[in-house]
């Protein structure tokens, strides 16, 4: 079966999208994702699309479980390098991608999640201040 | 008055037929001329049709036709299936109604996508969806 690498860099996990995905392909991304979090303690995953020519509404909500996933898992998540006429074809579908972070480029994509992680880690200390009050 | 330039069946029976049908329908939008936003548009309206055909339907075909109005040429693309049919055609055209766990966005999403859209259906005969993308549309 057909499965798209999934890279582990320290916190990160980094997946790099390079053929037209159909169902079963992204619904294998989604599920070995998740467990890749899980295995590896991942903070952040960054999900580059810059060479997928298509996202239908299929593939617009794995991307969106995607999301939703890693945030219940722990991590942060974001999308970097939606092509243009991708992004007016999935506006125009319907599917703004609402609570998936997104990028322009790979480079401002990692300094989101880096800057997400900082956030949520501080959110999460603030937390525990108040635990002990 | 729409003419037929050039046509070709596809057999879609399997989601692995998918990925080449795409690349099929982009080849014929490539050759009309369409800029890359009208061939995205018209690849992902194919990409949701293609799946209802699959999921909906039990697979079926696909006409590939260049097409040309007395203006300009264009995609047109015909997905006949032997399927169950769609009892509320109006339903079915609503956006958010589904009645598998999707989003509900395949059919209104797809006519948004495309200029010409066209579905007919008979409860337990099949369904037939046609649309027509023309190159500066």
């Amino acid at each position: 079966m057909d499965r798209i690498p999934i890279l582990k860099m320290g916190d990160f996990l980094l997946v790099t999208i390079q053929v037209d995905l159909y169902d079963q392909l992204a619904e294998n991304l989604e599920t070995d994702l998740v467990n890749a979090v899980k295995k590896h303690n991942s903070k952040g995953v960054l999900i580059d699309i810059s060479s997928v020519s298509i996202i239908d509404s299929f593939m617009g909500r794995i991307l969106g479980n995607i999301g939703a996933m890693s945030r219940i898992m722990g991590a942060q998540s974001v999308i970097v390098g939606m092509q243009p006429a991708v992004a007016m074809t999935l506006v125009e579908l319907g599917l703004t991608l609402t609570g998936v972070a997104t990028a322009l480029n790979v480079e401002k994509g990692m300094e989101l999640l880096r800057s997400k992680i900082l956030l949520s880690d501080g959110q999460s200390d603030d937390d525990d201040d108040n635990d002990t009050e | 008055m729409t003419t037929t330039l050039s046509k070709e069946d596809f057999l879609i029976v399997k989601e692995q037929d998918v990925v080449p049908f795409r690349n099929k329908v982009k080849d014929a939008a490539v050759k009309t001329g369409m800029g890359i936003l009208n061939q995205t548009k018209l690849i992902t309206a194919a990409s949701e049709l293609v799946r209802n055909l699959l999921k909906y339907g039990g697979g079926g075909t696909v006409a590939i036709e260049a097409v040309n109005n007395g203006r300009e040429n264009g995609v047109r693309l015909v997905f006949s299936d032997k399927g169950p049919g769609i009892a509320d055609l109006s339903l079915a055209m609503q956006d958010g109604f589904s009645t598998g766990k999707s989003l509900g966005l395949g059919l209104p999403g797809t006519k948004r996508l495309v200029n010409e859209f066209n579905i007919q259906s008979t409860v337990g005969e099949g369904t037939t969806v046609t649309i027509i993308k023309w190159k500066n549309g």
